[in-house]
């Protein structure tokens, strides 16, 4: 037995406890590290386990944003059934990206570079799209933000953190079981080997595409999330490539293909973020630029130091899984 | 709609291009010989058009007599670019790979950003006020100047790889990397070369381009799309596919902003990639590998 079931048990009641004991500040950036904990896990289903690279994880975020924010914006119908919706259109993007790709043998880099032509596209057509608010964006009513009401999905920050913690959880869960299932060894064998993986008799074409499927939906309801989290949606923002790319930074600084590398990337590029805007504020230095700069100095730091990642190593000195 | 309207846009586009083509290029010969994505290529591109308004600004230098400083300044970033950061990177994945120039593009635009500012930057020159006329169409003498030295910045290119043994070793380690070393050739200085030179295309199309546009930070993730779309389509590792992809998008481009929105031209290029991945991965002019 390690210590990895104690030492899981700590942190989650850290972090069950945290919103009571810090302020409205450190909640949302707290929220902001448990997104990107699950949207980090997310990804890794696709590139960690199964081995394919996704650069377009943003069209995902955005088709769940706007499918949830669609139905509430136009038809004032609550997000629950939203979710739904996201969740379809996600799968069935994934399915057919992936069906696409993967039928006309287009793997690593040019996978890559179609992730994201697809999600550039889907944002230039969301750009043109009038109905859903094209360029100046879509605004989601806010009706009050002082009680719990999860029917509507609207209340304090607090439940939106209590949202996230859960989803996080549910992920890092989730992942657990993926990697020992049947999937899971059929995607590590994939990853490592393709050719070899289809000579055992692996339907690589089926498991490469349930792969994307799954990432995707679980993307997806990311994206249900940010839409009533923030209220308001722009094509811009939320199909950007910077988003796609804000996903992956957590998994592969933490560590790609492990499970709590993307948690634990997550929450050193937030805080790490947070904490050059801090510190330049502090010196008063805050001219556009130089925050995003530093940023990219760690990350090209931490990228070219520790190739697998924070996550490895660290497991390894504390003795605990992966 | 009126012809010679029409003719002007697609001459516009063509002549645009082309300076994309260059730009592309640089691309192609890095992804085909150092097989590395290059994902701070338009953020190169932006930096070059920033250096020519600079020396502009500084010096009244002509942004095509910018080209020489500019484009030893490049050679020597490429290089040390690959020297330095890409070449530990050869053996790791391509997620890595791609993290690090992300992290390299992310510095240099907001470096640019810190340095410039937001605001729109550019040169003036009195030729960009005149055209050719041939007929009914006008060429501005500012595109044709630039398609030109596009052209020949490729040509000498071209004479580079196929006529000189450095050109030649450089072709060798792209066909065959294990082949390379086993004859003794030192690859990793090669691939420096190769990265340099690809930095000294976009040196050039970069100074070319700041006669036709202004130049902000954000157009260098626009621009490293933009070379993306022109490789594929072209063919990656095709030095003509390369420049025959910048036409396509430029004239695709400049009609699609005459007859749809402007704002839609860049949705045509994203669809005709999809469509060439998909169906001829190879690119246009390709080879299958």
């Amino acid at each position: 037995m390690n210590r990895t079931a104690p030492l899981l048990a700590v942190l989650a009641v850290v972090l069950l406890a945290l919103p009571h004991v810090v302020g409205s500040y450190a909640l949302s950036v707290a929220t902001l590290i448990l997104y990107f904990a699950y949207t980090g896990q997310a990804w890794n289903v696709m590139m960690g386990f199964a081995g394919q690279l996704s650069l377009g994880h943003s069209l995902y975020v955005g088709v769940g944003a706007y499918a949830a924010g669609t139905l509430f914006y136009h038809y004032e119908i609550g997000p629950w059934a939203g979710l739904w919706l996201a969740l379809a259109l996600c799968v069935l993007l994934g399915l057919a990206i992936g069906f696409l790709a993967f039928r006309f043998g287009i793997s690593g880099v040019y996978f890559a570079l179609l992730t994201i032509a697809f999600a550039e596209f889907t944002r230039l057509g969301f750009d043109h799209a009038d109905w859903l608010g094209g360029p100046g964006g879509m605004f989601l009513r806010v009706a009050q933000r002082d009680t719990w009401d999860l029917a509507n999905f609207r209340g304090p920050p607090i439940m939106y953190y209590y949202t996230m913690l859960a989803l996080a959880a549910g992920a890092l869960a989730l992942c657990a079981w993926l990697l020992r299932s049947r999937a899971g060894y059929y995607w590590q064998a994939i990853r490592e080997n393709e050719e070899a993986a289809r000579a055992l008799g692996i339907n690589t074409l089926r498991w490469k595409m349930l792969a994307v499927a799954l990432s995707a939906a679980m993307t997806g309801v990311s994206g249900v999330f940010l839409a009533f989290y923030y209220n308001n949606l722009f094509p811009e923002q939320i199909f950007h490539i910077s988003r796609s790319i804000e996903i992956i930074l957590g998994p592969v600084i933490g560590g790609v293909g492990t499970l709590f590398g993307p948690i634990l990337g997550a929450a050193v590029l937030t805080l790490l973020s947070e904490g050059i805007t801090e510190a330049l504020a502090a010196l008063g230095w805050e001219s556009p630029g130089v925050k995003q700069v530093f940023y990219g100095l760690v990350l090209l730091m931490v990228v070219m130091f520790l190739p697998n990642g924070i996550w490895p190593g660290l497991a390894r000195r504390m003795g605990v899984g992966r | 709609m009126d012809p010679v309207l029409i003719g002007n846009v697609v001459a516009a586009g063509m002549l645009t291009g082309l300076v994309y083509g260059l730009m592309a290029l640089g691309l192609s010969v890095i992804f085909g010989v150092v097989r590395v994505v290059n994902f701070a290529h338009g953020e190169m591109m932006t930096v070059a058009m920033y250096a020519a308004t600079v020396l502009f600004a500084a010096f009244k230098l002509d942004p095509f007599l910018a080209v020489l400083p500019a484009a030893v300044a490049f050679f020597v970033f490429g290089y040390g670019l690959q020297a330095g950061l890409i070449n530990p990177f050869m053996t790791r994945p391509e997620h890595s790979q791609f993290m690090l120039l992300v992290a390299v593009a992310i510095i240099m635009v907001n470096a640019l950003l810190m340095l410039f500012g937001p605001d729109a930057r550019n040169v003036q020159v009195d030729y960009q006020l005149e055209a050719f006329e041939l007929g009914p169409l006008l060429f501005d003498k500012a595109r044709v100047y630039a398609a030109t030295a596009a052209v020949i910045a490729t040509a000498l290119l071209s004479a580079l790889f196929r006529l000189t043994l450095t050109g030649k070793a450089i072709r060798a380690c792209a066909d065959n990397y294990l082949g390379a070393k086993v004859v003794g050739l030192d690859v990793k200085r090669l691939y420096a070369l190769t990265f340099g030179l690809g930095a000294v295309c976009v040196a050039i199309a970069g100074c070319a381009m700041v006669l036709l546009v202004d130049v902000t930070p954000p157009l260098g993730p626009a621009y490293t799309l933009l070379a993306f779309i022109i490789v594929i389509v072209g063919g990656l590792g095709s030095m003509t596919g390369a420049l025959l992809g910048g036409i396509l998008i430029g004239v695709s481009e400049a009609l699609a902003g005459l007859v749809l929105a402007p704002s839609a031209k860049s949705m045509f290029s994203f669809g005709l990639l999809i469509l060439v991945l998909l169906l001829r991965p190879q690119g246009l002019l390709g080879k299958r590998s």
